[in-house]
């Protein structure tokens, strides 16, 4: 490691050093650079420094989260697909089919998106900033297995940046960048996001194009196939495990809850927003239960917390530290409104089955707002009783 | 049931600003605290609320083909609708007047910091919007009417009052020079845009 970091600080710094050949590309190089090693850059002012932990390993940390989500993605895209032709096959087949199918996107959304941020880093003289490593991680777990590569890098583009970069990178962004790559495709290319043949990946390695179609438990309901039959089709353990079509890393609760478990234990994600949007999601479907005038309506309230993305997007999502709301009780209503927004959604609007993240990306607009009148009701709170005391 | 639909649908749905993008001058130049884009909000509801049911009374009473016709029998092929635009803004002119002398009375601090655009609601093209709107769906009853104009106004309080409050928190941010002011406010509107395109569509 020693002689590496020698290597690196006497052969190739020089070259991005201030007069050096390739000193526009700095930042690249300083980005690769703190990948490897620890930076000696030292404060010459007071700091005060409250927790070891920086940017880069709270964005390691959710990554790690997110390994369940991705491995059972994997997993699941190859036994949707031998399930849908109806071939039996072996687990390592399952996992090799969905693997040549997933990595390729992740694969791309890496490359675009940090192709992106390197350049941008480069433009603006900057370090290269590492909000991008989970976004490039999200991306692909949000999407359909079989969406074309090219879709992924348009996408991509567009949400770091016009999601991000363009208010200046990490950090500053008002919609979740996953999110916002997710909504593009879903308005710009409706017919690759829903419907019912987008769910597996039928291009097999023969090449032939299957009929074979799949909906997702939503896309059914949706399509008013009675409350009883999606039971049968989707039942409360499958939707719980993730043997159901989805996108690719969604479709498991229980995956996502590991994630939960990793994101509340190192205090990264907010319990407060993750418990508010459940609640909002339950009481929603509760109330839907109530009147219950059609599938959608009928589905339990606890398996709508089940099906579709509510677990992913609540997780992973809805407590984006950055889109989120800041204040505590504004977690709560941005939480609650998430999950009531998104169930509602889901119900009432044909259109889009899958609305969860639709419902997170319109309170990412409505969280600023959120949060200014949490603020301000506190201030008035304290201006009264700054009064009653003079008084 | 039916009222609350078009309330609601005119709040998400078809938003002033976002599904038709009306009254944008104001929306783009008051945001800029949330102060002012809550008092511009307001006062935008209750020129909407006000003036639509009015102008509904007027469309049904007097401008439609045979809205004459409860003077007398003999009006009833009288067409008065080529005078719906003029009548329409007379309308809201005389309205946003009366609510520019209540804001300078009751709030002169508002009123200094909304400036022009307070008078300017006269011609703020979602105002008159509602008014043609509502000529334009045949809403069948005042109620209705009135239902909708809550609701356009209570959606463009909405927008106006989110893009302050995010206005508020990007003045922090590093925004490329270029874009600064008047340009990351369009993008920021096109985004949003986006998110309420999720309720595109919904049927209650």
């Amino acid at each position: 490691m020693k002689a590496l970091h020698n290597f690196i600080e006497n052969n190739i710094k020089p070259t991005f050093d201030e007069g050096g050949k390739l000193e526009k590309l700095y930042p690249a190089y300083d980005a690769l650079y703190t990948f490897l090693f620890v930076p000696a850059h030292a404060n010459h002012h007071g700091v005060h420094v409250r927790d070891g932990i920086d940017l880069k390993r709270t964005m390691v940390t959710v990554i790690l989260a997110l390994v369940p989500c991705l491995l059972f993605g994997i997993w699941n895209t190859g036994h949707q697909h031998f399930l849908a032709l109806g071939q039996t096959a072996e687990f390592w087949d399952k996992v090799l089919f969905g693997a040549l199918k997933v990595m390729p996107i992740v694969v791309v959304s890496y490359t675009v998106g940090l192709g992106v941020e390197f350049a941008m880093a480069v433009i603006k003289k900057s370090q290269v900033e590492e909000g991008f490593l989970v976004s490039g991680m999200l991306i692909p777990l949000c999407l359909p297995a079989d969406i074309p590569l090219w879709m992924v890098a348009v996408a991509t583009i567009f949400a770091v940046l016009i999601g991000k970069e363009v208010f200046g990178g990490t950090g500053m962004n008002v919609l979740n960048p996953a999110l916002t790559a997710r909504a593009f495709l879903f308005f710009a290319y409706p017919t690759y996001m829903s419907g019912d043949t987008v769910w597996h990946a039928d291009e097999a390695f023969s090449g032939s194009v299957d009929a074979v179609t799949g909906a997702t438990a939503l896309g059914d309901a949706a399509a008013k196939m009675p409350v009883d039959q999606i039971g049968a089709k989707y039942d409360m353990m499958a939707s719980f495990i993730g043997t159901i079509p989805g996108s690719v890393g969604e479709t498991s609760v229980v995956a996502c809850l590991i994630g939960a478990f990793i994101l509340l234990l190192t205090g990264i994600g907010s319990w407060r927003i993750m418990a508010s949007m459940v609640l909002g999601g339950y009481t929603m479907g509760l109330i839907f239960n109530f009147f219950a005038v059609n599938p959608l309506m009928q589905i339990d309230a606890l398996h709508h917390l089940l099906i579709g993305g509510f677990a992913f997007g609540c997780v992973f999502m809805a407590t984006d530290p950055v889109s989120a709301a800041q204040t505590n009780t504004g977690k709560y209503i941005y939480g609650f409104l998430c999950g009531f927004l998104g169930i509602m959604i889901r119900v009432f609007n044909p259109a889009y089955p899958e609305g969860i993240m639709l419902a997170i990306l319109f309170m990412n607009v409505m969280a600023p707002m959120v949060d200014h009148y949490v603020v301000q009701a506190n201030i008035n709170r304290r201006l009264k009783r700054l009064n009653t005391v003079n008084a | 049931m039916d009222l609350v639909n078009i309330f609601v649908k005119s709040i998400f749905v078809d938003n002033m600003i976002f599904a038709y993008f009306l009254g944008m001058c104001s929306y783009l130049a008051v945001s800029k605290t949330v102060k002012t884009a809550f008092g511009l909000g307001m006062a935008v509801i209750f020129v909407l609320v006000v003036t639509v049911p009015m102008n509904y009374l007027l469309e049904n009473y007097v401008l439609k083909e045979g809205a004459l016709a409860w003077i007398d029998a003999s009006y009833a092929s009288v067409d008065l609708s080529f005078l719906s635009f003029i009548m329409f803004i007379a309308v809201v002119a005389a309205i946003v007047q009366l609510v520019e002398m209540l804001v300078e009375k009751l709030s002169p601090a508002l009123y200094g910091s909304l400036g022009i655009f307070l008078p300017l609601i006269a011609v703020n093209c979602s105002i008159l919007g509602g008014a043609l709107f509502m000529q334009e769906r045949q809403y069948s009853s005042i109620a209705e009417a009135t239902s909708f104009a809550l609701g356009s106004g209570i959606g463009w309080f909405l927008a106006i009052v989110a893009i302050a409050a995010i206005r508020e928190k990007v003045r922090y941010s590093n925004v490329p020079a270029p874009l600064r002011g008047l340009g990351i406010t369009f993008i920021i509107t096109g985004l949003m845009g986006l998110a309420f395109m999720s309720f595109m569509g919904i049927e209650l």
